[in-house]
């Protein structure tokens, strides 16, 4: 990576970071509805994982999708305005958080039934196999999509046909509230991939770069045509979604993983090895500010669909 | 016109597809090796090779799932559900993801999947594998439901199903592999969404689709012994569901018996009665009536089974109530 890229990729992570803030506050005062789930913390994960594909390969992941998208390339105002509902949005209004997507950045979604998306992956996989393409899918998922049958079902499919597919287990250790100890049977999520004769790694998920390193290594064995699972560790420093009451961690925990901050991390990363200085970086983070001011500007002077749109898109052929 | 059965209708239908566009490919239990469980797929594997026709493990929500993946990717998977019974288990990929990957997120998506599976009861499998619950399907807007009665629907609906790029849920009947039908030698096609009187006659309507399209025939002889002229009328699609037909039909006979295979509670009956009284209520000369299986989990004692099931002198006693 020269400096250019280095400086990117911190500000596509202050991004998610300032983005996911201004998400948190907008959806309190009634601009955003329904679920959000934020990504504040886990950062790295995405960041690396996403900055390691080749443009041809597919990345699909769950709802807690705001980071996933903008590490794909998503314009910050396209992401605001499918919060906000409005027709500029990515899914013209009809997603909402946790169903962003953009086939053009080969960005596959945003899918809110845990679990539900491996399969899609799978299929994803097997239809650029079919055609002799060279193209990886990339599939993130959380610790909880892991005790669901879809998980074992699409991990053993993706081995059995030697599906071009790396799963990336976003073990931010808990399920909603529920810890992981209390809901798998095993403690490290790689240690599933055995049962399925797969390789598997673990990374630290809050090192920007350890997750990028392990996410290329994975790469290329999956070109080999041959599945692989990593699991990332990491920690969301807010809720499960908001308004959770947060009474399944003590304030310790949370406050001691925020110390590992992956953005402060990064950044402590880029000055020791004289990649970027305090300046450079705090002018991308400026350089952020503005950006998100604008895009929620546009946001919030975008439209909503019109009516018609209700009956849009339900079907190719209308009936 | 060629004389065949509905198994060489399907089969000859998956055949032409396949060999015409090679995006096109089947995925499901024991589709390959064995010939699918019903021998529709006989001679494929052979033909096509084990890229084409996918024999996949036995689980249900990654057949769909991953055929709703390859279609969102550009190919046309015609994904083979063992039977309706263990669609069930992939009801999550149908419903959540099959019929709405396109609307929510904008139309960016398309998933021409085709769900090809097997309904209905009759051959004493007991409670957990005799189920006709096509009905369920059809609730969900996003999805086709087709269920075709006869061969030459049979092959050119599957057709149709396959060329479209939105998904299709291609239900078939456990008994009517061997019905034999006409069908027309050069190549057409059965559009989605469009009923077709079967049988004309003035004196009653007969609405019905599938196994209970073969059963309204029989019925429709036998009252024509009686000098009653039923119509007959081919649903064929579930969803979306063309009342024109019906409608049309109701409003020259003045009396409808509706014939389904599935339970009468919330049923295609139901919804067929009830959009008639919507549309044509003053021409409703006799309330509408329904005939439908018993409402209890089909049994496997054979005398049982057959008494839930509806049969033809049902449909003949229905009819005389209206007439």
């Amino acid at each position: 990576m020269d400096k250019k890229a280095h400086l990117q990729l911190y500000h596509e992570m202050v991004m998610i970071r300032r983005l996911e803030e201004k998400s948190a506050e907008l959806y309190q005062q009634g601009k955003i509805g329904g679920f959000l789930h934020l990504y504040i913390g886990q950062e790295a994960v995405g960041s690396g994982i996403v900055s390691a594909r080749k443009p041809q390969d597919r990345v699909i992941t769950a709802y807690r999708d705001h980071g996933i998208a903008i590490s794909c390339g998503m314009e910050p105002k396209i992401v605001m305005a499918e919060l906000l509902g409005k027709v500029t949005g990515c899914s013209k209004g009809k997603g909402g958080s946790m169903h962003l997507a953009d086939v053009n950045l080969n960005f596959w979604g945003g899918h809110a039934i845990v679990g539900a998306h491996l399969p899609l992956a799978a299929g994803m996989a097997l239809a650029d196999k079919q055609r002799g393409s060279e193209a990886a899918t990339i599939c993130l998922f959380g610790d909880g999509a892991t005790n669901i049958g879809y998980f074992h079902e699409a991990l053993n499919l993706s081995k059995v046909w030697q599906l071009p597919v790396l799963w990336v287990c976003e073990n931010n250790q808990y399920g909603m509230g529920t810890a992981v100890d209390r809901a798998s049977a095993v403690g490290e999520i790689r240690q599933k991939a055995e049962g399925y004769n797969m390789p598997n790694a673990r990374a630290d998920g809050m090192d920007v770069m350890q997750v990028r390193e392990a996410a290329q290594e994975a790469l290329d064995h999956v070109r080999q045509g041959d599945p692989y699972l990593l699991e990332v560790l990491t920690y969301r420093f807010r809720g499960h979604s908001m308004g959770d009451p947060e009474r399944y961690r003590e304030s310790e925990e949370v406050l001691k993983w925020s110390e590992d901050d992956p953005i402060g991390i990064y950044r402590r990363y880029l000055i020791k090895k004289k990649i970027a200085t305090d300046k450079a970086l705090d002018a991308e983070e400026e350089k952020v500010n503005d950006e998100l001011q604008q895009a929620v500007q546009f946001a919030e002077s975008s439209a909503d669909p019109p009516p018609e749109a209700l009956y849009e898109n339900i079907y190719v052929e209308e009936v | 016109m060629a004389e065949m059965t509905m198994r060489e209708a399907i089969s000859q239908a998956l055949w032409e597809e396949m060999e015409r566009d090679e995006s096109v490919f089947i995925m499901g239990e024991e589709v390959g090796v064995w010939g699918g469980t019903y021998a529709v797929t006989r001679g494929f594997y052979d033909h096509f090779g084990a890229d084409r026709v996918r024999d996949t493990p036995i689980a249900e929500g990654v057949i769909v799932g991953a055929a709703n993946g390859a279609a969102m990717a550009g190919l046309r998977p015609v994904a083979e559900i063992m039977t309706i019974n263990f669609a069930l288990l992939a009801m999550d990929q149908i419903v959540n993801h099959s019929a709405k990957l396109r609307s929510m997120f904008g139309g960016q998506f398309i998933v021409p999947i085709v769900i090809r599976t097997v309904s209905g009861g009759g051959r004493q499998l007991g409670a957990t594998h005799s189920q006709t619950p096509d009905v369920v399907f059809a609730h969900f807007p996003g999805l086709k439901v087709v269920a075709p009665g006869t061969p030459r629907d049979a092959k050119g609906l599957l057709k149709s199903a396959i060329r479209s790029d939105d998904p299709v849920m291609y239900i078939e009947h456990a008994t009517l592999y061997q019905a034999r039908g006409e069908v027309p030698e050069e190549e057409y096609f059965e559009p989605i969404g469009v009923s077709k009187v079967q049988r004309e006659g003035d004196d009653v309507t007969l609405v019905s689709y599938s196994k209970g399209l073969q059963l309204s025939l029989q019925a429709a002889d036998i009252l024509a012994k009686d000098n009653v002229n039923a119509e007959v009328v081919d649903l064929r699609s579930l969803r979306p569901l063309d009342m024109g037909p019906v409608v049309e039909s109701f409003k020259r006979t003045n009396r409808c018996v509706i014939v389904e295979e599935g339970w009468r509670s919330f049923g295609i009956g139901a919804e067929v009665a009830s959009r008639l009284y919507e549309e044509a209520f003053d021409y409703a000369d006799a309330p509408i009536k329904r005939v439908a299986q018993k409402e209890v989990p089909l049994p496997y004692n054979r005398e049982l089974e057959q008494m839930a099931l509806p049969q033809v002198p049902d449909i003949v006693d229905a009819v005389k109530e209206v007439l």
